[in-house]
């Protein structure tokens, strides 16, 4: 079990990460924008972070590159979700020191697989 | 098949892309009006992302599809390689549109892109630049007979640091089959120079197994570029190395403004009704307990005094924010008003500026929900009827463009909504003309220009030469007068000739609580809603004149008001008393003045409204019920109603 926080703007998409991934047996925690993602991890510890790029207020590649800076985060995995229309955010993101993407859309299963990958 | 059941999110899905589509539809209309704020091209290309994201994750892959292009387009305009002109904002809001339409069709489980969609695809895509660019796929690998493959894989430094770690990649690829891993630790620095969190090693593997190259290289996807890799299949002829890729310099990214939007909660609309009904409750005992504060004069009973003060406080207070729960903003019900006043005014080649104000103002959410459609039919009344095309305006030396404006304010215990024109105004002639020739009227001679405005709320009546598709089609301004009345409202007009014309709703803040006098009529409680009372008199005899038809009228000031008396009209038991002996309630509705003629009053109170439509009938004279202290019900009376049925009454 891990301490996961799912980052993105549209309720439906989060709430669909945060069942699938609570079901797994984690621990998530959801914020709806880069600004407010920071401000949790400032708060707990997570061991994994999921985040939209596109989100207003701090979109997803500043809130990776800012949450880098942050003590105790510089190592933690912090996964974008992306679209396939966009190849070059990922490098975008990758630049900022995100680990690696899921690309939009994804199932479930796919979640999981991903969320394991990166958890060990 | 995955255990998890997406279905469950269509509805959340719906609602958000509902709310996305409004913000992007203002963001369009604001842009179309040439504010130049890159805010809000991305909301626009947000709210098309955001919906594209959720309906191919939810399995909505038509509307995906649709707005895939419609982001592709948005994103062109926000890279600035597109403007952001009049043919994208038009293309963009007919899109939302669409959207719109294909979602709820969706959601009534009927899939499928409608023929609107498709032409507008087709209109998008040209604008787009050709089809949407197919998405890049990897080259398929070629089918070599491979046994293994030789990875060689040197991490940059700082590759840790990017929260990817060789060891969970290792493991991956242990899970295409067995692995055998060589660490060269050459680079490695003495302890003392160590930078723990920095990656030293380099690594040679020996995959045995025949995977396809794309599963191996996927194993090293996200540190494309943050390494050296070289990926070797044994046996087969050597195929060209991945070359790394020199980091890409990140692009600027824009500091996105911060979004100042208050944080909301959804809220089921059936368990705010729940509370509401709960707190009503809570408010009538509160109410029964209140009556032992009288009467009884004893020394102990002074904490009981103190609780009874304490629990009065704490209902009002629990009550008042419970009922604000309801309370929405009527921006809520205004923002639908530029689009439609942009598409009304293109149609119509008329210029119009629409000034909306006071959209903080808050209302209870089921009065919102109802006066949408009034509001609607006023605007298009005054976009049609009442404001002059550019030519007929600068001709009566006013600026071409019209203005209409909308406006909420708080007055008294009421909302006031205005929608006013600055148009041509009523035309009394032909109001009048119109009015005689339905018979409403027998001439206009001696009437007031308020009594003649007032004629256009009669059934039926529409000054308009030609029925054009916009208004003219049996809807009229009475469906709004009734609709308004429905809400326990009033609609006022005020028209001045060439200057414009002014519609002023007066609405009660809430349906659910009223203030209202309670009344004796015979054996029976009445309560008469403190807003349309205008003064309770006591009668002289000799100031009530018997009337043909056995009809009553009392002198009022300077007029005369005919009684209407409750015990007559609900049929109630007790003695029947004589016009001096109580009291009449002087009650204005529609403009129109009557005394209701009652025993006694009791006093003033607050009225949990109850529906008696709900619980037994409609009853005409009756608008509610409503559970008194001591437990038993009390009615609530309909002044419009009982204005109305006067005026049958006497028409008869």
């Amino acid at each position: 079990m891990a301490k996961i926080l799912a980052v993105d703007d549209s309720a439906s998409m989060r709430s669909m990460v945060a069942f699938t991934l609570r079901g797994a047996g984690h621990d998530v925690e959801e914020a709806d924008n880069g600004r407010a993602a920071l401000d949790q991890a400032g708060v707990h510890k997570f061991d994994l972070v999921l985040a939209d790029v596109n989100m207003p207020v701090m979109d997803g590649i500043s809130m990776v590159r800012e949450m880098r800076t942050m003590g105790g985060y510089s190592g933690v995995p912090i996964l974008m979700l992306t679209t396939e229309s966009n190849p070059e955010k990922k490098m975008e993101g990758k630049a900022a020191g995100a680990t690696g993407w899921l690309v939009k859309p994804f199932d479930p299963d796919q979640l999981l697989a991903t969320v394991a990958r990166v958890l060990g | 098949m995955s255990k998890v059941d997406l279905a469950q999110f269509h509805k959340a899905f719906h609602e958000e892309s509902l709310d996305g589509l409004d913000a992007m539809e203002q963001a369009l209309l604001a842009l179309d009006e040439g504010a130049d704020d890159p805010e809000l091209i991305n909301v626009v290309f947000r709210a098309a992302h955001s919906i594209k994201g959720g309906a191919a994750t939810f399995g909505f892959a038509d509307v995906a599809a649709f707005t895939h292009v419609a982001e592709n387009l948005m994103d062109e305009v926000r890279s600035g390689r597109r403007p952001m002109e009049k043919a994208v904002v038009e293309l963009l809001l007919r899109s939302g549109d669409v959207i719109r339409d294909m979602l709820s069709l969706q959601m009534a489980g009927q899939p499928g892109a409608t023929a609107e969609s498709q032409s507008l695809l087709a209109e998008l895509s040209a604008m787009v630049g050709g089809a949407a660019a197919p998405v890049a796929t990897k080259a398929a690998a070629p089918a070599e007979a491979i046994e293994g493959w030789d990875i060689a894989f040197r991490p940059f430094d700082y590759l840790l640091k990017t929260g990817n770690d060789p060891a969970r990649m290792f493991r991956e690829l242990e899970a295409l089959g067995p692995l055998a891993t060589t660490v060269d630790a050459s680079k490695l620095p003495s302890l003392a120079d160590m930078d723990p969190t920095a990656s030293y090693l380099a690594y040679t593997l020996r995959l045995d197994a025949g995977a396809k190259r794309a599963a191996v290289e996927g194993v090293f996807d996200w540190v494309d570029g943050d390494c050296e890799l070289t990926v070797t299949p044994r046996v087969a002829a050597p195929a060209p190395v991945a070359a790394p890729a020199a980091p890409v310099a990140p692009r600027a990214v824009r500091e996105v403004a911060a979004n100042s939007e208050a944080s909301s909660v959804r809220v089921g609309i059936e368990k705010i009704d729940m509370l509401i009904n709960l707190v009503g409750e809570l408010v009538i005992t509160q109410a029964m307990l209140s009556q032992f504060n009288e009467g009884v004069g004893e020394a102990r009973l002074e904490m009981f005094r103190h609780g009874l003060a304490q629990l009065a406080r704490h209902t009002r207070e629990l009550q008042e924010s419970v009922m604000s729960i309801r309370m929405l903003p009527i921006s809520t019900v205004f923002n639908r008003f530029p689009r439609l006043v942009r598409d009304l005014a293109q149609k119509l080649d008329k210029k119009v500026v629409l000034d909306l104000r006071g959209e903080t103002t808050e209302l209870d959410k089921t009065v919102l929900e109802k006066i949408g459609d009034p509001l609607v039919h006023l605007v298009r009344n005054a976009i049609d009827h009442g404001l002059e095309v550019p030519a007929k305006r600068t001709a009566a030396g006013k600026s071409d463009t019209g203005t209409l404006r909308m406006e909420a304010f708080h007055r008294g215990g009421s909302i006031v909504v205005e929608v006013a024109d600055d148009g041509a105004g009523l035309n009394r002639d032909a109001i009048v003309a119109k009015a005689v020739q339905r018979g409403i009227i027998a001439s206009g001679e001696g009437m007031s220009d308020d009594a003649v405005a007032e004629l256009i709320f009669e059934a039926g009546f529409s000054t308009a030469a030609t029925t054009t598709d916009l208004s003219g089609r049996g809807v009229g301004m009475d469906v709004v007068r009734r609709n308004v009345m429905d809400l326990g409202g009033t609609v006022n007009i005020r028209s001045v000739h060439g200057k414009g014309t002014t519609f002023t709703i007066t609405l009660p803040l809430t349906l659910a609580i009223i203030d209202g006098l309670t009344a004796a009529v015979g054996s029976e409680t009445y309560i008469v809603p403190l807003v349309s009372i205008v003064e309770s008199v006591q009668v002289k005899a000799d100031l009530v004149r018997s009337v043909v038809g056995g009809g009553e009228l009392f002198r009022f000031r300077d007029e005369w008001l005919p009684i209407v008396r409750l015990f007559d009209v609900f049929g109630c038991d007790g003695e029947r008393l004589s016009v001096d002996q109580g009291i009449v309630i002087v009650v204005e509705a529609e403009g129109t003045r009557i005394g209701l003629f009652v025993d006694e009053l009791i006093g003033q109170q607050q009225a949990v409204v109850k529906s008696l439509e709900a619980n037994y009938r409609r009853v005409v004279g009756i608008s509610g019920a409503t559970i008194l202290p001591d437990g038993a019900v009390a009615l609530i009376t309909d002044v419009t109603g009982l204005v109305r049925m006067q005026a049958r009454r006497k028409a008869a």
